[in-house]
């Protein structure tokens, strides 16, 4: 059994414009230990899925199952639901300069997610372990440090406290939503490195939410893509990057510096701008910017079907199963597909 | 800290020069001539002249306002042209129902408004939400001396004339002299200042708190786990809660220059009254006596606000 099972995910949110569909029938699995990079543009729905199974979308329409250790979190009260967040699974967010409240110390941030959900610890062992923590991310001086606020620390070492803050009491999954993307590059490889490292460790899952293929390349097992609310593309990691079949994620790859497939040469953006949420191109929603768009596409949107880049290699993409890879002879097929 | 009060002091200080400076000079210009009022219509302009010379009021203008300052610095605020009473034995006498109003009233109003202002906040566009912001909406617009007629005429008059005399209708009684009639004179002169003042701060703690409660460090506290309750106020109203400090600090300091209308509507004496009628009559001993204190009561209620702030705030306590 997958520790996390999303199926079906549907997330909106109604608003005076209409209703923005944020997630439209999602459905991914998380491996005990294992790490899910999910990739993709700001507004693909990507940290909306995860935030609605843990129930931080206030005013959001969800629906769909998330089994995690076999229990449809989508079912649970809000009470049940509070106590798996922070114990069970935790989250790490985009900006450390944010997240940490600033008029507490940061140790009294860590001690409150531990007596929270383990009211019987003493103030004196919540501290122990606080400061433990801080240790344990590499933080210098912990004990001195754990009484310092916020905005004593330096980004990169807020993110640490943030990481310990998330390891505190042993989750079995850790979603890590741009954990590095507010930070400087130096930085981001530490990070990356620190949350990769407990990972190992502690046999944590991680759900790493990133519009970064660059942060994927060095940490994910798995690479869900996601486009307007859905995904468009699951592979392994070397699948994705050697042999991807949808033109969304050729895109992707093509547009980071220096590894597209004309070395040297220009970058090449996708073009247009990700779609509005509350109106959604029909069919496969990538359409409007699809170099490869054929009749079929604005008709009838193509479901998540097997393709041949590898072993459980999947895309919704109506071009031929065989079209994967970034050669000449793929792009032949996907042209001739085209024409055709 | 302790450099940063001392320079937030010694610029209260200047303030508190310059107000007394512009208070004298404004006294001046206006039309008003103490000398001839306290004469009367039939004196002749010899008299006049000679109540003009006691006064002290034919010297220069600086020569008059170094002789204001010199005996200030020695705590002397000099004698009412026109009772020869010490202005400071009036300001003593109008302080205490002053001082005990606004800070009876900031302890009602902060505590109505800034409770108003959570409940709004965390059920923004319920029913509770809208009767609220209505509500505010109302006693923000009333006056004030319609409020207290309003309080007066229900809950004094009628409830007198029911039979159940429960609440004085007017007048002083000192803390000291019974702590208890003391409460019992003021209920009504608090709930009319804490009406009007309560209903801006819910607006101003509602604002501050649908701030707070849009911050990341809100959505880091709802997924560690923590309590809604705790979300709300250990987290969200510990963050909103600065501004309306501040505001706090000010309001406290402006009212204790003078709640006018409060009270004359009950008839608490007090500084308002006394420096309104100074005004009238033209009485600058009084005025600059009561300006005096106004504005040091704001400058002491802003180094108040600046102590709270970094009792509040980590970042302003060590920068």
């Amino acid at each position: 059994m997958s520790l996390l099972e999303v199926t079906d995910l549907h997330v909106s949110f109604p608003t005076s414009d209409g209703v923005v569909q944020a997630v439209r029938g999602l459905s991914f699995r998380v491996e005990r230990g294992r790490t899910l990079a999910i990739v993709g543009e700001s507004g693909s729905g990507k940290t909306v899925s995860t935030q609605a199974i843990l129930g931080l979308t206030p005013g959001a329409d969800i629906s769909g199952t998330a089994l995690f250790d076999g229990v449809n979190l989508l079912d649970l009260d809000g009470e049940r639901l509070r106590r798996i967040r922070g114990a069970e699974i935790s989250v790490v967010f985009q900006d450390p300069l944010t997240s940490l409240h600033p008029l507490y110390t940061v140790g009294r941030q860590i001690e409150e997610l531990i007596r929270v959900h383990l009211p019987d610890t003493s103030r004196a062992e919540a501290r122990r372990r606080t400061v433990e923590l801080l240790g344990l991310v590499g933080i210098p001086r912990p004990e001195r440090r754990v009484d310092d606020y916020p905005h004593q620390f330096s980004g990169g070492m807020r993110q640490r406290a943030m990481i310990a803050m998330s390891l505190a009491l042993n989750p079995k999954l850790i979603v890590a939503d741009e954990p590095t993307t507010a930070l400087d590059a130096t930085v981001q490889a530490q990070i990356l490195e620190l949350i990769a490292r407990v990972q190992a460790e502690f046999g944590i899952a991680l759900v790493l939410i990133t519009h970064d293929l660059g942060v994927v390349a060095g940490m994910a097992d798995e690479v869900l893509v996601m486009y307007a609310g859905l995904a468009v593309e699951r592979a392994d990691r070397r699948t994705l990057y050697y042999r991807p079949h949808h033109p969304y994620t050729k895109g992707l790859l093509e547009s980071i510096p220096g590894s597209s497939g004309d070395r040297g040469g220009r970058l090449r953006p996708i073009p247009g701008s990700p779609p509005s949420l509350i109106a959604i191109p029909s069919g496969c929603a990538f359409h409007p910017r699809c170099p490869y768009a054929m009749p079929v596409c604005p008709a009838e949107r193509p479901p998540l079907a097997a393709v041949t880049g590898g072993a459980n290699h999947a895309s919704a993409c109506w071009l031929p199963h065989d079209a994967v890879g970034l050669g000449a002879e793929a792009e032949a097929l996907r042209l001739k597909a085209k024409e055709s | 800290m302790r450099a940063f009060l001392l320079r937030r002091a010694l610029l209260g200080l200047l303030v508190l020069w310059l107000v007394t400076l512009g208070t004298f000079l404004l006294f001046y210009v206006a039309p008003s001539d103490p000398a001839r009022t306290l004469a009367g219509r039939q004196a002749t302009p010899e008299q006049v002249e000679l109540i003009r010379h006691n006064l002290g009021l034919d010297r220069p203008i600086l020569t008059q306002y170094l002789d204001y300052l010199g005996k200030l610095v020695h705590g002397d605020l000099g004698q009412s042209y026109f009772s020869g009473e010490s202005v400071g034995k009036l300001l003593a006498a109008d302080f205490p129902p002053t001082f005990s109003l606004v800070l009876g009233g900031a302890v009602l109003w902060f505590s109505l408004g800034v409770g108003a202002g959570v409940l709004s906040a965390t059920r923004v566009r319920s029913l509770v939400d809208r009767g609220l912001t209505l509500l505010a909406l109302a006693g923000v617009s009333m006056p004030t001396f319609v409020v207290g007629l309003l309080l007066l005429y229900f809950l004094f008059f009628q409830l007198t004339m029911a039979g159940v005399p429960v609440l004085p209708p007017d007048s002083y009684v000192p803390f000291s002299e019974n702590p208890a009639e003391w409460a019992r004179h003021l209920i009504l002169p608090w709930v009319t200042l804490a009406t009007v003042q309560a209903a801006s701060y819910a607006r101003l703690t509602r604002g501050s708190m649908l701030d707070v409660l849009g911050e990341d460090y809100i959505r880091t506290a709802r997924a560690k786990g923590v309590p809604e309750r705790s979300v709300i106020y250990r987290h969200g109203l510990r963050a909103a809660l600065t501004p309306v400090v501040t505001q706090l600090g000010v309001d406290v300091g402006t009212l204790i220059g003078g709640v006018v209308v409060t009270e004359s509507v009950f008839g608490l004496g007090g500084v308002g009254q006394a420096v309104v009628q100074a005004f009238i009559s033209g009485d600058l001993p009084v005025i600059m006596g009561v300006v005096t204190l106004a504005t040091t009561a704001v400058v002491v209620a802003n180094l108040l606000v600046d102590v709270a702030y970094g009792l509040l705030d980590p970042r302003i306590r060590l920068s």
